[in-house]
């Protein structure tokens, strides 16, 4: 009969229609952002320099290497190096940026960075509601917008943070193993101040 | 230099031919919702029907190749991504298939399982995304399109848990990949995997024997085996005129002479056949999703001498390439030591089906070229570079 | 099927024709085959025909630009300094004129096997860019020949519809050449690249506006 597969899909049709009101699970859209679907771990949307304990500036893990800036693919980073150093993350003095820019309107959120980073300085971030009123300064981000702690960091992706953290951990105890090794070795030409370890940042 | 020939004209219908009117030039696109992107296809009609088509491109041009040529080989992998965005693991998987064999990569076989794990359910969510377009352009306003993305919001869901995004996943990387399954992943996968032939047995009760579906498609769009041989159409438009050729199968790449699947075939090479043939490819792609996702072995995921910093392959080139949902897709690298390669470029599956889509329009009306188009399944973002 | 018998039947079945094997050091391993653009059409139809051949699909075909190298060698050259005659190194600067080369990859559908690489140079980069169109023997050329036109500039004789493809009509250089230089007027956005930022000063200041 003519007409029949029609019919049998709007059966099919009307079966997902009723449906919708006996079973929640043929309901499939949800009402952003009233109601939101629970946030996936690995989600990834725009870097951020990390930091341990509570000073930011102090804290900052990057030691302004520039790796990430030359590996960019779409070269939306921009740093500029200090002068002077400070002890990094794992307690040896490094430089620090002076300037750290990232230009979100360019960058694609490809996480390279991330991944060439030697010190674990620059994350992932899963903020997604970015919206400025400024499309120009709004969406460059300098290096206080960048900043955040490494709790932030553990409560986005505890499992990859944790993995870091241990990671860091270990370096850490063996700077300090072998700045103390140096110390007992040439007691008379050691510096007397041994590279302060950042508090806080155990979790 | 040389310029440019000059563009179609409207060209006034001679006495001789017997004809009063005028033949019609229309440009149909860029901004048409049936061009899937900005496409363009300059018409002439006669009355209805399509006298001459040329199709015009480039509006989403911004050269990746020549971009890829100033990054280093792992810069342009998030690239790849954009190109056919519908699809972004594949596009992944070609470039990365392309480097190894430029620089003599191994990759192990968890990674290989991974690899086809993604593909194929990047294959699964292209093909029923794209019967959804294809019925959006018959017509059949959004239903099954959404019936559709439905599940593929799943399987975007399963690769951003495991790749961090959905579609931008810049997940391969030479030599294996960037992260391990996260834990949980492959049941939840399997439970998935599961539930899928009834998806398509839904889908098949509300378009399979549906009249109208059939008077579209049947006999509209014929493309011959010979032509489609000739014009280097690929994938799934080239096995509808019944040409068995997959280069999952003839290549072997990865692990692929491991599963037992089937390569479906059309017979007529119109429209339907293409339809169908992607129906049944879903079938055989989740036949060798659920081989894939028992059989995965525990290990490494990147062959670890890989660098992912300073990556400079040896003076040379290579040309890889694989099945990816709309056809061959190739990567060619010349290689001249730096760590920028010399030559960078996409063999796109896209553009290469659209060689036939004036000779298959031909003598068709305005409205077929719509669903013939909607067919072949081109993404702009490949098709334009 | 060896490269090596390819070239020989080839050059038995098309008299006059030049070819020559081009290895690859890649791990790779595929070596391709230099034709000359005069038997370029001739040897492409043998290719596709032939009985055990068959190479009916012509998967990529791509350009890649080798413009001209600075060549400097030293040279010992006798001179006079301060009076004495000495023996003085001095390099000698040559340049040569680089070329244009057209690459098809070739598979078989029919039997399965592939790819042959077939390789065609220009003559040099500017005038002589002219190669022979293999769109006659496989359809699968048409687009991208038009493409190689588009971004290198090489001219496909016998080409059925030589246009830009991709960039538009008006359009004037080809912008995969290594040598192109692309325009300051891009309206560049505020970024944070200095140098990005200069140009488009540049530009403004030149073209009077601001």
């Amino acid at each position: 009969m003519f007409g029949e597969g029609i019919l049998k899909g709007l059966a099919e049709t009307a079966r997902n229609f009723l449906g919708s009101y006996v079973s929640k699970k043929r309901l499939t859209t949800v009402q952003y952002p009233e109601e939101r679907l629970p946030q996936i771990e690995a989600y990834r949307n725009f870097p951020f320099l990390v930091y341990d304990g509570e000073d930011w500036q102090q804290g900052l893990r990057c030691v302004s290497c520039f790796i990430c800036e030359k590996e960019c693919p779409p070269k939306c980073i921009f740093i500029e190096k200090s002068t002077d150093k400070k002890p990094d993350a794992v307690g040896k003095p490094q430089f620090y940026p002076t300037v750290f820019n990232i230009d979100v309107s360019v960058c694609m959120s490809c996480q390279i960075c991330v991944e060439v980073c030697p010190f674990d300085a620059i994350k992932m971030d899963t903020d997604f509601e970015l919206s400025t009123d400024n499309r120009f300064s709004g969406l460059l981000w300098d290096k206080k917008h960048l900043a955040k702690s490494n709790e932030h960091y553990h409560k986005i992706h505890p499992t990859e943070a944790a993995v870091v953290d241990a990671q860091l951990a270990a370096e850490r105890a063996k700077v300090a193993a072998k700045a103390k090794a140096a110390a007992e070795a040439k007691p008379a030409a050691a510096p007397a101040t041994p590279p302060p370890v950042p508090a806080a940042t155990e979790k | 230099m040389i310029a440019a020939t000059e563009p179609i004209r409207i060209l006034p219908k001679s006495r001789a031919d017997g004809g009063e009117g005028q033949f019609l030039e229309v440009s149909m696109g860029p901004q048409h919702p049936s061009t899937h992107g900005v496409f363009r296809m300059d018409v002439v009609l006669d009355g209805e029907r399509i006298v001459k088509l040329k199709p015009v491109f480039g509006y989403l041009h911004r050269n990746h190749e020549k971009i890829a040529e100033h990054e280093t080989y792992l810069g342009s992998m998030p690239y790849t991504d954009r190109l056919d965005y519908f699809c972004s693991l594949t596009n992944n998987w070609a470039y990365a298939l392309a480097v190894e064999k430029l620089a003599g990569i191994q990759v192990p076989e968890r990674a290989e399982y991974i690899r086809i794990i993604t593909a194929e359910l990047t294959r699964f969510q292209n093909h029923a995304a794209l019967i959804g377009f294809l019925t959006q352009d018959m017509g059949a306003s959004g239903t099954p399109l959404m019936y559709a993305f439905r599940e593929r919001e799943t399987i975007l869901d399963l690769f951003e848990s495991l790749t961090g995004a959905r579609m931008m996943c810049n997940y391969m990387r030479f030599g294996g990949c960037r992260v391990d399954l996260p834990a949980g992943w492959l049941d939840h996968a399997k439970k998935f995997v599961a539930t899928l032939p009834r998806f398509l047995d839904e889908f098949e009760r509300l378009l399979a024997s549906n009249e109208i579906l059939m008077a579209r498609t049947q006999g509209v769009g014929v493309l011959s085996k010979e032509l489609a041989v000739n014009a280097g159409v690929t994938g799934p438009v080239l096995r509808a005129s019944g040409v068995n050729y997959d280069v999952r199968k003839v290549d072997k790449y990865g692990i692929y002479d491991r599963f037992a699947f089937k390569i479906p075939m059309g017979e007529h090479g119109d429209t339907y056949d293409r339809y169908m043939v992607r129906l049944l490819e879903m079938r055989e792609s989740l036949n060798i999703l659920n081989q894939a996702l028992k059989d995965i072995p525990e290990g490494p995921i990147v062959d670890p001498k890989t660098r992912i910093r300073g990556f400079k392959p040896k003076p040379g080139e290579a040309y890889g390439r694989i099945e990816a949902p709309k056809g061959e897709l190739g990567f060619y690298l010349v290689s001249d030591g730096t760590s920028n390669p010399y030559r960078y470029r996409v063999r796109p599956p896209s553009l290469m089906n659209l060689t036939v889509l004036e000779q298959l329009c031909i003598g068709r009306n305005v409205a077929d070229v719509v669903v013939i188009l909607g067919s072949i399944d081109i993404v702009m973002g490949e098709v334009d570079r | 099927m060896t490269l090596e018998n390819i070239k020989s039947e080839v050059e038995a079945k098309v008299p006059g024709c030049a070819l020559e094997i081009v290895a690859n050091p890649s791990p790779s391993g595929q070596h391709s085959l230099r034709i000359d653009p005069a038997h370029a059409v001739a040897i492409a139809a043998f290719m596709r025909d032939a009985e055990h051949l068959r190479f009916d699909y012509c998967s990529n075909v791509t350009g890649i630009d080798w413009p001209g190298k600075e060549i400097s060698e030293k040279v010992k050259v006798k001179k006079l300094v301060d009076g004495v005659e000495q023996e003085v190194e001095e390099v000698r600067k040559s340049q040569t004129v680089g070329h244009l080369e057209v690459v098809y990859h070739l598979y078989s559908m029919e039997k399965k096997h592939g790819p042959v690489i077939l390789r065609m140079r220009t003559e040099d980069r500017a005038e002589k860019v002219h190669l022979p169109s293999l769109t006659s023997v496989w359809q699968s050329a048409d687009f991208q020949e038009r493409e190689i036109f588009d971004l290198y500039g090489v001219v496909f004789d016998g080409h059925p519809d030589l246009r830009r493809i991709l960039m538009w009509d008006g359009f004037k250089d080809h912008p995969m050449r290594k040598d192109y230089v692309e325009p300051d007027d891009y309206e560049y956005e505020p970024t944070a690249h200095d140098e990005v930022l200069e140009r488009a000063r540049q530009h403004r200041t030149v073209m009077g506006a601001q």
